[in-house]
């Protein structure tokens, strides 16, 4: 009974999944109102020469921010879990 | 402890992959990389030093608070840059303009220039410090305790 | 329905998706199911730059660039964001299996579920 559950559940999502990736933009001409702005107007306002790094630490800085403090959580975690225990 | 043309070899090695680390890092405002990129390289080099040479070895020398140091103090620049700008909004790009790292470059395609870019470059250095140390320090720590009976070949 | 697009990328974005969720199902060794949350995150980190892709573009760098249209700078931050942040989750499982290992002897999903008092 649980096989069957699985089995159908798995089919119906992996035919979502086949039938958005016909269903979604061709490949090759996407929307883009926000890009336009950033490619028009990232030399001025950041100073830098290369846009995805003006994204990442300018614009959304805020993302970039969360990302760093991930990595130093994941790694206190893992540091913590191997450290030997002292008796007495 | 690999063979003795392995131990010469990745001495002389290290230091390559150290400038081209440095390198990448420090040109992220001009051409493609930055910092996450350039402090996975760094830890990539710590690894062909613990392969080559041992965990034990370098464990000697290379503790973990070492590390921890470098982490902390690369985190704490990153956010103290970002409350930098305080005066208008969190993370605003205070140094546009200003004669340290300043100058807005010719619009469109041009050659590269390194002291431009604003308050990015400063933050690079920082990040790569958070990730290179992060990353050693997951590296040392999972290679000590993988190791800790003696395999006899 | 004109023309439906046959967009190849996203296709293959498709069956990378599907068959991490039947490896994650279907298996009972927790390696192997570790390495099936690492084939998802591989497809959606893909997902997210073939979104962005413009025909006959060059890189979003204006450092000695020629003169063309240029790529969507904005979904190859969020990619870096998403591959830094799946490495530090890879890391952490990793150790609570070898964790589990080492307290229970087993690496079966079934056996160590089990409490011991």
């Amino acid at each position: 009974m649980r096989k069957i559950a699985i089995a159908v559940s798995l089919t119906v999502f992996i035919a979502f999944l086949i039938a958005a990736a016909f269903l979604i933009h061709p490949f090759g001409s996407p929307p883009s109102q926000m890009d336009d702005y950033i490619i028009e107007n990232a030399q001025r306002e950041t100073g830098a020469n290369n846009a995805v790094t003006a994204v990442v630490f300018d614009y959304r800085g805020y993302d970039t921010l969360g990302e760093a403090t991930i990595l130093f959580t994941a790694v206190v975690g893992v540091v913590m879990l191997f450290r030997k225990e002292r008796r007495g | 402890m690999m063979s003795k043309i392995v131990r010469t070899m990745s001495n002389f090695l290290i230091l390559v992959v150290l400038v081209y680390g440095l390198y990448i890092i420090m040109h992220g405002h001009s051409t493609p990389g930055g910092g996450f990129q350039g402090g996975a390289v760094v830890a990539s080099g710590v690894a062909l030093l613990i392969v080559a040479f041992g965990s034990h070895s370098i464990h000697e020398n290379l503790k973990e608070h070492h590390l921890s140091i470098l982490k902390s103090t690369g985190l704490l620049i990153f956010i103290g840059l970002a409350f930098g700008g305080m005066a208008r909004t969190f993370f605003y790009n205070f140094l546009v303009g200003s004669p340290i790292f300043g100058h807005i470059p010719p619009l469109g395609p041009n050659p590269g220039e390194m002291l431009s870019g604003g308050v990015i470059p400063l933050m690079d250095i920082g990040v790569s410090l958070n990730v290179a140390g992060g990353l050693s320090a997951i590296l040392l720590v999972m290679a000590l305790a993988i190791t800790a009976t003696e395999v006899e070949e | 329905m004109e023309g439906i697009p046959f967009n190849i990328p996203f296709l293959a974005v498709a069956a990378m998706i599907g068959i991490a969720f039947y490896i994650i199902v279907s298996q009972r060794n927790l390696i192997k199911l570790v390495m099936g949350l690492s084939i998802l995150a591989s497809g959606v980190n893909l997902f997210l730059i073939t979104l962005g892709y413009r025909e006959g573009g060059i890189a979003p760098v204006y450092t000695h660039a020629p003169t063309e249209r240029m790529v969507l700078p904005i979904p190859q931050a969020l990619t870096l964001t998403s591959i830094v942040i799946a490495v530090a989750c890879l890391a952490l499982m990793l150790s609570m299996v070898v964790h589990i290992y080492r307290h229970t002897g087993d690496i079966d999903a079934e056996k160590s579920r089990q409490m011991k008092g």
